[in-house]
């Protein structure tokens, strides 16, 4: 079979089991956060924390649960980083610097898990246990909550109720995302991926050289690394490592438990706001713009000149021999365009184009289908920008599933989509100009520049995944960078969590046959051309100035 | 004589308005096909209007669109840079285009303005200091009519301007209100009931009437006309806020995306390449100056599409709302059905023949004027052949006018008396004559009258004895082509209630002929304000027509309240638009332009936004190429070099405003079809021309300048 078919039939497996999943599992995920009813172990948390399920909140109490909860967390991760020398099981790895503990505890708890450390090499077992495993599972929680509370913003009407924060955040975990990863978990192991709390091997290589094995659970992490839309491999080289991603099933499962959640969640959505075409509309411009990146980078990995490339039949540089072109660019594009940030092969050594690729997924807003829940509530943003475009040419004032884009929600939205190109652009820029960004590059020309721009990128969508070529562990990078997780995570979550208060007041607008119709096909090209055209037009000097002019060169 | 179009109702009105108010619209627009647009651009006003353009660049006046302030704020820069390197013909050409761009966005609302202004200059001329009569007491005195105060009583006779805003409290007079409709005929306003409302700058013709003041001088209602025409009292819409915010977030996105390239460019070593000329003549290019420079005109324009039509609205948020209404309520008289009723069939009673009837019945309406009289004549030529006779004609005739006390008219001739009249009036005179009422008469009637319609009877008094010739048919006429009206606006997904005063009985058949989709029947104010009531708890916004000042609260709940300018100023206030041709039809109308002003404002800011794709492929190229050679690849329009790859950027920047002025002005075409095609359409032209547009100017532009020697 040639490369290309086995390709081929990979994609068509993968889109064929979403197809299957979404629909059980959205309908699933849809009927849990409207019910009423507490599981026993989830009464059980309440009662521990001292939350009281059953209140409904209004927008800006939902949001002081977001954030405390969020803060919370990121000072329990820093301080566990700091201690970590003086708790068990600690393999004997000191405590973590102050500005890449905080780095670390920001980039977890913003779903971002962008690593400037080494797993193996600088974290306990109860760091990664207790602490970074953990916030993989509720960190992914957080933003399914904040989606599904946008959501009942265009489900419900006249009222500021947008349902219970700590219900959300402690069903999304138990309900979903536990049960999912314990059986992932399981194949995982059972696929040959590692699962212990041993200790570090030393053995004798062929050569007479000495090498450390780690040891670690690696397994239960992998599954709610990726589900999740975390991205923070156990081991440095993540999912390109085989303890951690051990050959081809492996690799197709990852990349499907990347994906389904988010392909999963508008139908959720449809579900909730009692109308799943419109969840479909949503899922096919997510959809559109995926495959377009994926046909994209694969042929680009594949169709590359250079000698060396043709001979191995394309550009394997950074890719792992047992995954190969198409599913290594199949791995990156997913990878990047779901926020996960986890990787199979070394993105900095793909192509100059199809690095460009993989940034402007990023840039678009991590929405196509983006991380677990912000790719959602990025899309619906997006889906509220594109109305008020071009909603206005049927002749009505914009309005989207019955309610009015109006000042409040145009403003809301607008300040939405303001955030990321801004700590972006901004990041890049500060990071050329001092020479604190400079000396880290190892880099020169519009390459260093790519590297600089895909971290500060990758950082500000909550992806985690590094163009890799400089050293992200000083002070300047972890610091910078820390903050641009932050910034890119929470101020997003206030405005869309505002907007949802706003859109849950209104009263609804029926249907005529004048209103705007944005479960057709039309709307879904309209949303799509919107996103690549307000992205593009944004990052396009940015773009030709790193990935576009060494790609073109070639 | 009593005026009130309500009681058109009657079987036989005796209403005869001075001017119909409810004829259809006077300017020759055919409502049938009811297309907005047209209102032809002349170049000549760009020209006109260019003084005014020059006025508006102050910093105060520019900051309200932040997207132009932008763009001012570019032009000093540049030429200041220009200034500083007197040498550097470049940056003078990019400063002198992004003044222009500023100055050619202001000409797009002086000229929008400008046609206002027009009509503003007219209402003045009517606005002549007055002097009014102030009754003090039993005697006069001569005062300004500057001078009067709220509470006023004046004296008008004829040849008086009437001197402010009032109500009639005592007499009868026949009124010029031209100066404000543009119509010549006369109306009667006369003191109590919903005729009394006078407004100043109205000329009186005859006779003598008491008017009570109810506004302050510079608040009347010609003030207030002024100030709209010329968009002094102009706010900005909510939508148009909620888009100036998304054009504000764009230019921040963009003024980011180009300040953040300074250092990029530095790193990538084409800082020459970048200078704060060229950073500029990029973020005046990127930033959507087409939208931004046209909006408010495409406001003013809508507003002044709806001056054309003679409908004043009161604001810009109320031309907004008539292009979401999604219920309209439509009075039945005058809007759907012709003002009156009309004889459609002469029925004969048992030893009659139909000619007789029709003979009678022409006879003794030829003393009615009324409508209804009139259509009998009508009938009776078209459909029997009867030659219309004159009064004149019959020597020795005594006739017998309609009044609404007999409610009957007739001749007495040749010993032959002959009557036609309502069922009641026409029994009681037979039988006072010693006649017997025929059977089946009571019957036809009867019938008649259940179908909807209204029977008149036909008497006679001759050689015979009185006795009922026949039953003469009154119908309500559904206007020619409301049935296909109703059927667009259904596809455009608005639903037509029709109010009545009818019967559920007639309400249904009227109903059913024009194809409404709902009625109202015996209507009373109050059923009117529940219907809105409800229809608004729906979440639909409501439209509706009314002149009494009983319609004054359900104008005022209305979403979109026309009032006709017939109308007492108790409506006149409560609506937020006053038709001043009093034409109940022009709601449709009114729907369709509030709809073409949403439309053409998505339009253009699509067009704006997908123009930024060429202007990139311009400049990139022109900024990069040197640092990054293979960036070349991207100059995919060949421009001749980079000077004049930017150069023609800003220019095409600048010269797509001044082609677009008619556009913003006239609005996009606009042609009821559902949502789900409008949009194809209009993203077909816009989204995808806009995209393509930009491409072929650039060029062509750029094959212009590049034969200018040192440029190319």
């Amino acid at each position: 079979m040639s490369p290309v078919l086995a390709d081929v039939l990979l994609v068509t497996a993968l889109i064929g089991a979403l197809a299957l999943v979404h629909r059980p599992l959205g309908d699933y995920m849809a009927a849990i956060y409207s019910s009423k009813k507490h599981l026993r172990v989830e009464k059980w948390i309440y009662r521990s924390v001292g939350a009281n399920p059953d209140t409904e909140m209004r927008w800006p109490a939902y949001l002081r649960g977001v954030l405390a909860f969020s803060a919370v967390s990121v000072l329990f991760l820093y301080l566990l980083q700091r201690v970590q020398d003086k708790l068990p099981l600690s393999l004997g790895f000191k405590p973590i610097t102050p500005d890449q503990a905080f780095n670390t505890a920001v980039s977890f708890v913003s779903n971002t898990n962008w690593q400037s450390y080494s797993g193996e090499v600088a974290m306990s077992h109860v760091t990664q246990t207790a602490g970074l495993a953990v916030q993989n599972f509720v960190s992914a929680a957080v933003g399914i909550a904040v989606a599904v509370a946008l959501v009942r913003g265009f489900a419900r009407s006249r009222t500021g109720d947008l349902g219970n924060f700590w219900a959300d955040l402690v069903r999304g975990i138990v309900r979903i995302l536990i049960p999912i990863s314990v059986v992932a978990a399981v194949i995982l192991i059972a696929a040959g991926a590692i699962q212990n709390f041993g200790d570090i091997h030393t053995i004798t290589t062929l050569t007479g050289d000495k090498q450390a094995i780690s040891p670690g659970a690696v397994a239960s992490q992998e599954a709610i690394k990726d589900l999740g839309t975390n991205g923070g491999g156990f081991f440095n080289a993540n999912s390109s490592h085989p303890f951690e991603n051990p050959g081809g099933f492996t690799n197709l499962l990852e990349i499907f438990l990347l994906l389904v959640i988010p392909f999963s969640l508008p139908r959720t959505f449809g579900k909730m706001v009692g109308n799943v075409k419109q969840g479909y509309a949503i899922v096919a411009a997510m959809g559109i713009i995926w495959f377009l990146a994926v046909v994209a980078v694969t042929w680009i990995e594949y169709a590359h000149p250079g000698i060396a490339s043709q001979i191995a039949g394309g550009s394997m540089e950074g890719k792992e021999q047992r995954f190969g072109e198409g599913p290594s660019s199949l791995f990156a594009v997913s990878t990047t365009m779901t926020s996960t940030g986890s990787v199979n092969s070394f993105h900095d050594s793909f192509q100059g184009l199809s690095g460009g690729v993989l940034l402007l997924g990023m840039m678009l807003g991590e929405i196509a289908p983006g991380g677990v829940g912000s790719g959602l509530y990025g899309m619906l943003i997006m889906a509220i920008i594109a109305v008020f475009l071009a909603g206005l040419m049927v002749g009505r004032t914009p309005e989207y599933l019955g309610k009015k884009i109006g000042t409040r929600e145009i403003k809301l939205a607008a300040c939405y989509i303001l955030i990321t190109p801004a700590l972006v652009l901004i990041g890049t820029a500060v990071a050329l100009a001092l020479p604190d960004g400079k000396d880290a590059m190892t880099n020169i020309g519009a390459h260093g520049f790519s590297e600089v721009l895909y971290a500060y990128t990758s950082a500000s969508n909550n992806n985690g995944s590094a163009f890799a070529g400089f050293g992200a562990n000083t002070e300047f990078f972890n610091t910078t960078l820390g903050l641009c997780m932050a910034l890119g995570r929470f101020l997003p979550m206030v405005f869309v969590l505002a907007l949802a208060g706003s859109l849950a007041e209104q009263k609804p607008i029926p249907d005529t046959a004048g209103t705007l119709r944005t479960e057709k096909p039309l709307f879904t090209g309209l949303l799509v051309g919107a996103i690549m055209i307000v992205t593009g037009l944004t990052f396009f000097p940015a773009l030709a100035l790193g990935p576009l002019a060494e790609g073109l060169a070639a | 004589m009593t005026i009130n179009t309500k009681k058109q109702e009657d079987p036989m009105s005796t209403v005869t308005p001075t001017r119909a108010p409810h004829q259809d619209v006077p300017t020759g627009h055919k409502p049938a096909e009811g297309r907005v647009g047209a209102g032809l651009f002349d170049p000549r006003q760009l020209v006109k209007s260019l003084p005014d353009a020059f006025r508006k660049l102050g910093p105060r006046v520019m900051v309200k669109s932040p997207v132009m302030f932008v763009v001012l704020i570019g032009s000093v820069v540049t030429t200041v840079l220009a200034i500083k390197t007197p040498g550097d013909w470049f940056g003078w050409v990019i400063a002198a285009w992004l003044w222009l761009t500023v100055v050619f966005a202001n000409l797009a609302e002086a000229v929008a303005e400008g046609r206002g202004r027009a009509q503003a200059d007219t209402l003045r001329k009517a606005k002549t200091d007055t002097v009014a009569r102030r009754l003090v007491g039993d005697s006069e005195e001569r005062v300004p009519g500057t001078e009067l105060k709220v509470g006023d009583l004046v004296v008008c006779e004829a040849d008086d301007t009437i001197p402010g805003d009032g109500d009639v409290v005592e007499g009868v007079a026949s009124v010029d209100e031209s100066a404000i409709t543009g119509e010549s005929a006369p109306v009667i306003r006369e003191s109590g009931g919903d005729r009394s409302a006078v407004t100043g700058g109205t000329k009186v013709l005859s006779d003598r009437i008491v008017i009570k003041i109810t506004t302050k001088p510079g608040e009347t209602f010609i003030d207030r006309m002024i100030n709209l025409v010329e968009g002094a009292a102009r706010q900005k819409t909510p939508n148009e806020i909620a888009l100036n915010i998304l054009l504000a977030s764009l230019t921040i996105v963009f003024l980011l995306a180009v300040v953040t390239l300074k250092p990029f460019a530095i790193y990538a070593g084409a800082d020459k390449q970048t200078s704060m000329i060229v950073l500029t003549a990029l973020l005046v290019c990127l930033i959507p100056t087409t939208i931004g420079a046209l909006l408010s005109a495409i406001g003013i324009a809508g507003m002044d599409r709806l001056v054309q039509r003679n409908v004043l609205a009161m604001s810009g948020r109320a031309v907004e709302a008539a292009g979401d209404v999604s219920t309209l309520l439509l009075d039945k008289t005058g809007t759907i059905t012709l003002g009156n009723r009309q004889a459609a069939e002469f029925v004969p009673v048992r030893g009659t023949t139909e000619p007789e009837v029709a003979d009678a019945a022409q006879l003794s309406s030829l003393a009615d004027e009324t409508p209804e009289g009139r259509s009998i004549v009508v009938l009776a030529k078209e459909k029997h052949g009867l030659r219309e006779r004159h009064q004149g004609e019959l020597v020795g005739a005594e006739w017998i006018a309609f009044t609404a006390q007999t409610r009957m008219s007739g001749v007495d001739v040749d010993g032959r008396k002959v009557r036609k009249g309502a069922a009641g009036s026409v029994i009681a005179w037979v039988q006072e004559q010693g006649g017997t009422v025929a059977e089946d008469a009571d019957t036809t009637a009867n019938r008649i009258s259940e179908a909807g319609g209204t029977p008149l009877l036909v008497a006679v008094e001759d050689d015979r004895g009185a006795r009922i010739l026949g039953v003469i048919h009154l119908k309500d006429v559904v206007k020619e082509g409301m049935r296909e009206r109703f059927e667009e606006l259904r596809r455009m997904g608005i639903k037509t209630v029709m109010i009545t005063g009818d019967n559920p009985l007639t309400a249904k058949a009227i109903a059913e002929e024009a194809g409404v989709d709902d009625f109202l029947a015996e209507a009373t104010p109050e059923d009117k304000m529940a219907l809105i009531k409800r229809e608004q708890a729906g979440g639909k916004l409501v439209a509706m027509t009314g002149d009494g000042t009983n319609d004054a609260p359900a104008l005022a709940q209305a979403d979109v309240g026309v009032a006709m300018n017939t109308g007492t100023s108790a409506a006149k206030e409560a609506g937020n638009m006053v038709d001043l041709d009093s034409n109940p039809t022009k709601l449709i109308e009114i729907v369709e332009i509030g709809k073409q002003l949403l439309i053409t404002r998505g339009a253009l800011t699509t067009f704006s936004i997908a123009n930024d794709v060429a202007k990139y492929f311009a400049i990139i190229p022109a900024m990069f190429a040197v640092a990054y050679p293979s960036l070349d690849k991207l100059n995919i329009m060949g421009l001749a070099s980079p000077e004049s790859a930017i150069l023609s950027a800003v220019i095409f920047n600048a010269l797509i405003i001044i082609v677009l002025v008619p556009l913003a002005l006239r609005g996009v075409q606009y042609r009821p079809m559902s949502a789900d095609r409008m949009l194809r359409r209009n993203l077909g032209i816009y989204g995808l021309g806009g995209l393509i547009a930009p491409f072929i100017g650039i060029k062509l532009i750029d094959l212009l300048i590049s034969l200018i020697p040192g440029i190319g």
